[in-house]
């Protein structure tokens, strides 16, 4: 069964994630993990045994523990054997591993997990570990500062302002009301968000995201598997990820070129595609959902971060996975025909996802097989 | 979360601490010596930019990049934010900006900190600013103290080729890194190990393939299900297969030979690690019996000695091996 773009069909037929909280310190990774496991394979009806592929995405750095990852796959049954592997990096490349081990018809099935137990440390000095060792390393510019940095050539470019970025902030954590597994949920108003100090200027406490334990899993199924697996699959109709220069002062940090160009190649902006209904953002920070916002073409006819977004938990290794699975999901309720899902890696959204999302007769030529 | 704590957790502070020794390529080596050297270079890039921090390969078409260039001082900022609480290993003790600086003559800019002390109303995009050079420089990004303002006008400095030559050139940086956690066993080994304070191994079953862990990880890795149930092991267990250690350890105060073994307890679905004494190391057989031998305020066997019983037979722990 091949699509229209001459591929197998792929779809995420299945997601799951924790109730996202600030330290989930009585359990131990595995033990956090496990239950999102069971949830997911349980929705299908799959067993750990009867799933082709298994791709997890984590990092070591988030708490500290050498080859937790290893530890991790206790929570799958991985003896004897399984067909496994891992990226070390955020749940939605190890989804991307997955998705082309699924077109390369070397599975049929396979179960993409991530999580991070960010609390065990300092986030933002952890993350000053990704950085290049020899110009930027030494410095130890935290995550928060760097995306303050972004969020100032933003406001001198006049692409936005402190008031639409306080508004993306009680947004989101408005709109996580609705979320059970959101870790922030309500916000005061935007004229008294505005009235708060500054946290990194010109960034206010609402403009970052909160520190996040949690984790999140996601079934994907080829073809008639996935038909048979759930009633209406989340077709991925396409999936591309770019990345940009790794300095920050050799990039335009006003605009995402990569984001752009993996939503080009992911068919966001095919000719007569219809807009996307809802869109789930990665931009842990208020004034990155502008750039993205723009590099993915988005009008108002899309509703961003439904789900409340990485403003309303950000549990760092899955929080990219939570947006691939939180719009794969409006598209199997019914409630999207068409979603764009996005997520990022590195500083200052320097590497960048794109999957679009479709329910039975959505795309471009309206039909499927 | 999923499940209700169920004891006092657990926790210990856990430093991580790495110190990467990294070599550099030549563009690199090049700029840091010209640091330690007051000198800011360069890097020509195919589409004729500037790359100060230059790079040894293009951003845009990968290609290996060399002709090397001096630029400016000074130069001036291209965004900024402003951070009021310094972490350690930050440039400044007190608060600062951090800035990306075009230096003049560059086309793209470098991430540093700005000492602004009159605080974030001194400090704008289009500011001119000047390196402040540390004292003792050795061939590193922090040879660069910070920026400081600087009232001279945004100047037309060209670019000057530079050979990029140096006495006793830097080759390579030791990049010291330090990390704090607070590390939490989780449940299951939060059991374990409160049960080994009074002296008792607790272990989980599984409840699919019943398999009984010792120490438990919350999961049987063959079933991928959680093992809720606890099941104390022992103390007596069976040396299952051993090895005899003749190499001293360090800071290890223990006679060589001396046998390090597996032992399956009673009751265990697989064997743990431990040192046998209390027999000749040589006397030391698979099937063995022995139990745990503590020490005052010991917080895990000590090491395990005979028990006196015969042999257990091969078939009751082979699984075990
Ligand atoms: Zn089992």
């Amino acid at each position: 069964m091949t699509s229209r773009a001459g591929r197998r069909e792929v779809a995420v037929v299945a997601f799951a994630q924790t109730e996202h909280v600030r330290a989930a310190d009585n359990l131990s990774e595995v033990e956090m993990l496990m239950p999102v496991l069971r949830e997911v394979l349980d929705s299908t009806g799959l067993a750990a045994g009867q799933i082709d592929f298994t791709c997890s995405g984590s990092c070591d750095y988030l708490a500290g523990r050498a080859f937790s990852f290893t530890m991790a796959l206790d929570g799958v049954g991985a003896w004897p054997p399984i067909s496994e592997s891992h990226v070390e990096m955020d749940g939605a490349w190890a989804l991307h591993e997955a998705w082309v081990k699924i077109l390369t018809g070397e599975a049929e099935t396979a179960l993409v997990y991530s999580y991070g137990e960010s609390s065990a440390g300092d986030l933002p000095e952890v993350l000053t570990r990704q950085l290049d060792p020899y110009y930027l390393g030494p410095l130890w510019p935290d995550s928060v500062s760097l995306a303050a940095l972004q969020a100032r050539a933003l406001l001198d470019a006049g692409e936005t302002d402190e008031r639409e970025l306080a508004g993306i902030a009680a947004r989101s954590r408005k709109a996580a009301e609705d979320n059970p597994h959101a870790q922030l949920s309500g916000s005061p108003g935007v004229d008294t968000l505005l009235e708060s100090d500054y946290l990194a200027r010109p960034l206010r406490p609402h403009d970052v995201p909160p520190v996040t334990d949690g984790a999140a899993a996601v079934v994907l199924a080829a073809g008639d598997t996935a038909r048979r697996l759930t009633r209406r699959p989340a077709w991925i109709s396409g999936m591309d990820h770019r990345i940009e220069a790794h300095s920050p002062g050799v990039r335009d940090l006003t605009d995402s070129p990569s984001t752009r160009l993996a939503a080009e190649r992911a068919g966001l902006f095919d000719a007569g595609s219809p807009p996307p209904e809802v869109a789930e953002l990665h931009a842990p920070f208020t004034a990155q959902e502008v750039v993205l916002r723009k590099a993915l073409r988005l009008d108002r006819s899309t509703a961003v971060n439904p789900s409340g977004g990485p403003l309303a938990a950000n549990p760092v290794m899955a929080a990219g996975l939570v947006r691939i699975g939180e719009a794969a999901a409006r598209v199997s309720r019914g409630e999207a025909r068409r979603a764009v899902a996005h997520a990022t890696s590195g500083p200052c959204l320097q590497q960048n996802l794109v999957a679009v999302l479709e329910s039975d007769g959505a795309g471009a030529e309206g039909e499927r097989p | 979360m999923n499940a209700a704590p169920s004891h006092k957790v657990l926790s210990a502070p856990l430093v991580v601490e790495f110190p990467f020794t990294r070599s550099l390529g030549p563009v690199q080596s090049a700029f840091l010596t010209g640091l330690r050297e007051r000198t800011v270079l360069g890097v020509k890039a195919s589409d004729g930019r500037t790359l100060v921090p230059p790079t040894e390969y293009d951003p845009v078409t990968a290609e290996e990049l060399r002709d090397l260039v001096e630029v400016g001082r000074t130069g001036t900022v291209t965004t900024w934010s402003w951070n009021d609480r310094p972490r350690r290993g930050q440039p400044l003790r007190h608060p600062f900006a951090w800035v990306l600086v075009r230096l003049d003559g560059a086309d793209t800019a470098l991430l540093h900190a700005l000492d602004a002390p009159e605080g974030p109303q001194a400090v704008n995009t289009g500011m001119r600013v000047r390196i402040r050079w540390a004292e003792h420089r050795s061939g590193a990004i922090t040879d660069i103290a910070c920026f400081e303002p600087d009232d001279s006008v945004p100047s037309t400095h060209r670019a000057q080729p530079h050979p990029g030559e140096f006495a006793d050139p830097v080759t390579g940086i030791v990049a010291e890194a330090r990390l704090d956690y607070t590390y939490t066993p989780g449940r299951a080994q939060t059991r374990y190990l409160d049960a080994l304070t009074t002296r008792r191994t607790l272990g989980e079953r599984c409840p699919r393939c019943h398999k009984v862990y010792v120490p438990p990880r919350g999961a049987c890795p063959t079933c991928g299900v959680p093992t809720g149930e606890q099941v104390e092991v022992g103390p007596r267990g069976t040396v299952t297969t051993f090895c005899v250690v003749n190499i001293k350890a360090k800071g290890l105060d223990i006679e060589v030979p001396y046998v390090y073994a597996h032992i399956a307890l009673d009751g265990a679905g697989l064997a743990l690690h431990g040192r046998i004494a209390g027999i000749p190391y040589d006397q030391v057989r698979m099937g063995l019996r022995v139990e745990p031998v503590w020490t005052e305020g010991g917080r895990y066997p000590d090491h395990y000695r005979p028990t006196g019983e015969p042999d257990a037979d091969y078939e009751t722990y082979k699984e075990l091996l």
